[in-house]
């Protein structure tokens, strides 16, 4: 069977917000909704059927079980246009373009969009987990008197609500606990990963003021560009700041609880074509790995360690080397993991041992790194991220007119989604 | 925000009250719905010519007056007017038929420029002018007067068109000059098929230009600030257009914009330069930041723009442009020295531009709003804001819509021959000639 490249004509997401900020109030649907609007009215889809909606959320309620198909019922795209739901923790927006992709690449498909929302602000609470196996208890009773005896097992503490928590369901650590030990392994220091979070503020600052963002990003509730961003964020300012997690992690080098949602539009070049759309970049290959980081080694499995090994399997299927992008996307989740990553890739050792590479995949041109700003500036709400990265990495290509970006991301759960993307 | 004061009015007792103390009794205007004919009622004509224009817009023409029938507008033919006695044809004319002009009723005058050859010919010509802004403000009921000086034997038919429809139901003591100038009949959607660019388009009275220009058929495409981004993606959506977050004072805007036009629609053939800001100071103490930013966004953005497309295959020919002016920029406004200068930069610099779109089979023209209700106006003080609203014949506000169906009309295929015209949408304010 031939395949096609899919095509990425462009994006659109609503600026990020910090958790319980101007979006304290907006559900996961009215963000993925108003972000799909956004991309509609750029590109005039109005009433257009597509081939497929697929995007996602981390933390979602029960009822949001169709969320990406209420959302598309609630936006101007014909109401005949499938959608489905998608999770893969931070990697849900890479994950769904790959999806998209695929689906393109294949011939199933002409056009699609892909996507992902989260808001901490607006997250499901559910009821405490004793008083949900007594109500249900309650419920499948027969007899007034069966109702009495389970209705008996009420306690005054199952009041307290079950929240979700920020944690691995394996280990009881949070992320960042876990990236904590990840950075100490690497010896990852305070100064590098704050330097990290400098840079990624000002580069973000300097899009936004190039006009970078201005087919981008659509405003959504008076918010016009990123809550997070500190334009005038420095070394000193974020010296200041107490550790969170280990001795060097900051929530100045760690990206705030955020909510936001994110969109991408592909298709094939005819598809755009037939309606004068542009065509940024393609996609060209996918790859997804997992780590054991509940049972192995502290230094090369941890938890946010996944796209240390996703990246060279993906380098090797298309015969490329670690140096052949002229863009690397690699999320900042925390500025460690962002130098974990690339400190793991430059160990020989490791590369051996762990990767079976002869030689190390080496160091990479720092200049071509998330050029544009990353998590650390823009906020992270868990599936947005994706869309956020490959809209925006699709536009460098396009500006660029030539070349190729590889993206990494990391996830919950030990998994990792990477991706390779060149200019059209 | 509704007009309160006009809703009480048209009350029952609130009439009753009114017309006892002699305040003024603004009228509920006749605003154009589609499918709606040109007049609600028959017109009666003077002059043969006319009468068969009109009869064109399929209008109920009468050539005399039987005494009794109610008349939805009265229009006279003074293009032959050459000498004082004319005009006393024209008040008879008048005189009889005014007492039975209905609500919204329409007085529309046809003459000519003055030639510079005869003085009794010019100065009858000029008469003209002084009657129908005369009569326009003693008309009532939400009645308006305008004057159409006609080129040679160019088409008013346009012209008289919009006039006579409630699509200029705030257009009023206006003299509204027609050239040569393609004139092809107006089909149901007038705009089927064309481009069209607004800029400020995410609300107020760019919003409803966009709507309009969707209306009659036109794909728009709708452009504001980036920060705007919010409400243009709604109005986009609301008409199946598409949106462009641009801020036009950029330096680079005219090339991304003639670059989004050209590739995603293949050029343009109607632009609506509807984008401004203010920034009100006294010039005592206007600071250069002020000066600067009104000026860049209202006027330079514009010449520029403009400039840009002339020099462009993006420019399709018979391309039709509109730059909305203002009457502060025709009567000066306090406080507003650097908008005033942008709004009268606007007329002067359409009239310099017309030959070179004339050429091009093109039109540009510019419409100046007096006082029209938008998020803007209720801004001001409540005292402030009834004031304003009420000194103009018609004794209200504008609404963004009249304003929009102005702006369609000039940007219609039909009106070609309306080229380096000023038109105000004001009411007949009492300020700006």
């Amino acid at each position: 069977m031939s395949t096609r490249r899919a095509a990425v004509v462009g994006g659109n997401r609503i600026p990020f917000a910090r958790a319980d900020g101007p979006y304290a109030h907006a559900s996961n649907q009215d963000m993925l909704t108003v972000a799909l609007d956004g991309l509609i009215a750029r590109f005039g889809l109005q009433d257009e059927r597509l081939g497929e909606v697929a995007a996602g959320a981390v933390l979602k309620h029960s009822r949001d079980f169709n969320l990406t198909r209420e959302s598309v019922l609630g936006s101007r795209l014909a109401a005949t246009t499938p959608a489905y739901d998608v999770q893969q923790a931070c990697g849900t927006g890479l994950e769904t373009t790959l999806l998209v992709a695929n689906k393109i690449a294949l011939g199933q498909i002409e056009a699609g969009i892909a996507g992902g929302v989260d808001t901490v602000s607006d997250a499901p609470i559910a009821l405490n987990e004793d008083l949900r196996q007594v109500l249900l208890d309650v419920n499948r009773a027969r007899s007034v008197g069966a109702r009495v005896k389970a209705l008996g097992g009420l306690r005054p503490g199952q009041l307290k609500p079950s929240i979700p928590r920020n944690a691995e369901p394996r280990t009881g650590l949070s992320m960042g606990e876990h990236a904590a030990i990840t950075a100490l392994e690497w010896g990852i220091t305070r100064e590098a990963q704050d330097e990290l979070a400098v840079v990624s503020h000002r580069n973000l600052a300097a899009a936004y003021d190039g006009g970078f963002f201005s087919d981008l990003v659509t405003p959504f509730l008076k918010l016009t560009r990123d809550q997070n961003l500190r334009p005038d964020s420095s070394l000193e300012k974020l010296a200041k700041l107490k550790p969170v997690f280990g001795d060097t992690m900051t929530p100045g080098n760690s990206t705030p609880l955020s909510d936001g949602a994110s969109t991408v539009l592909l298709a094939t070049d005819e598809w755009a074509a037939q309606r004068s759309l542009p065509v940024w970049a393609h996609v060209v290959d996918g790859e997804t790995a997992a780590v054991d980081y509940v049972h192995g080694d502290r230094r090369a499995d941890g938890l946010l360690m996944a796209p240390v090994y996703a990246v060279p399997r993906l380098l090797e299927r298309n015969k490329l080397s670690l140096q052949d992008f002229d863009f690397y996307e690699i999320h900042e989740a925390f500025a460690s993991t962002v130098l974990s990553t690339l400190a793991a890739w430059e160990d020989a050792a490791f590369c051996r041992d762990r990767l079976g590479l002869a030689e190390p995949l080496g160091a990479i041109d720092r200049s071509r790194l998330n050029v544009n700003g990353s998590s650390l500036a823009a906020g992270h709400p868990f599936a947005a991220t994706g869309g956020r990265i490959v809209a925006t990495l699709a536009k460098l290509l396009h500006e660029k007119g030539s070349g190729r970006g590889l993206i990494s991301i990391c996830a919950a759960g030990g998994q990792g989604v990477v991706a390779i993307m060149e200019a059209a | 925000m509704s007009d309160r004061y006009l809703n009480l009015v048209n009350s029952a007792p609130g009439k009753a009250v009114a017309s006892k103390l002699g305040l003024p009794r603004p009228a509920v205007l006749r605003r154009y719905q589609v499918g709606a004919p040109v007049l609600p009622g028959p017109a009666l004509v003077h002059g043969a010519g006319l009468a068969g224009v009109v009869k064109d817009l399929e209008v109920d023409v009468r050539e005399s007056d039987d005494g009794n029938t109610r008349w939805a507008a009265l229009l006279y033919d003074a293009t032959d007017a050459a000498a004082i006695d004319d005009l006393a044809t024209l008040r008879d004319f008048f005189a009889g038929a005014l007492r039975r002009l209905g609500p919204s009723g329409r007085v529309v005058v046809l003459g000519r420029s003055p030639a510079g050859t005869d003085p009794v010919v010019d100065a009858t010509r000029q008469a003209l002018d002084g009657i129908v802004r005369s009569l326009a403000k003693e008309l009532r009921a939400g009645a308006t007067a305008n004057l159409v000086l006609v080129e040679g034997d160019a088409s008013p038919e346009s012209t008289l068109r919009f006039l006579l429809s409630g699509r200029s139901a705030y257009v009023d003591g206006q003299v509204i000059r027609v050239g040569p100038g393609a004139a092809p009949p107006d089909p149901a959607r007038p705009l089927e098929g064309k481009i069209a660019l607004v800029t400020g388009a995410a609300r107020g009275i760019g919003a409803a230009i966009a709507d309009v220009l969707a209306r009659d058929g036109a794909h728009v495409v709708v452009a504001d600030l980036p920060a705007a981004g919010e409400g243009l993606a709604q109005v986009a959506n609301r008409i199946g257009g598409t949106t462009l977050q641009l801020d036009i004072a950029q330096p680079g805007a005219p090339a991304t914009l003639l670059g989004h036009l050209g590739e995603r629609h293949g050029g343009v053939d109607i632009v609506v330069h509807n984008a401004g800001i203010t920034r009100d100071k006294l010039l005592a103490n206007m600071k250069p930041e002020h000066w600067d930013s009104v000026l860049a966004v209202n006027l330079d953005a514009q010449l520029r723009i403009n400039t840009a497309l002339l020099g462009s295959t993006v420019l399709h020919d018979g391309a039709r442009v509109v730059c909305l002016a203002s009457t502060s920029g025709i009567a000066g406004n306090r406080g507003q020295t650097n908008y005033a200068a942008s709004k009268a930069g606007i007329i002067g610099m359409v009239r310099s531009y017309a030959p070179a779109f004339a050429k091009r089979e093109g039109t540009i023209n510019a419409i100046a709003p007096g006082f029209i209700d938008t998020e803007m106006t209720h801004a001001m003080p409540m005292a402030t804001r009834e004031v304003a609203r009420r000194i103009n014949s018609l004794q209200q506000a504008g609404l963004p819509i009249d304003v929009a169906e102005t702006a369609a009309w000039l940007v219609s295929p039909s009106a070609g021959g309306v080229n380096a015209q000023v038109i105000r949408v004001c009411g007949q304010s009492m300020v700006g000639a």
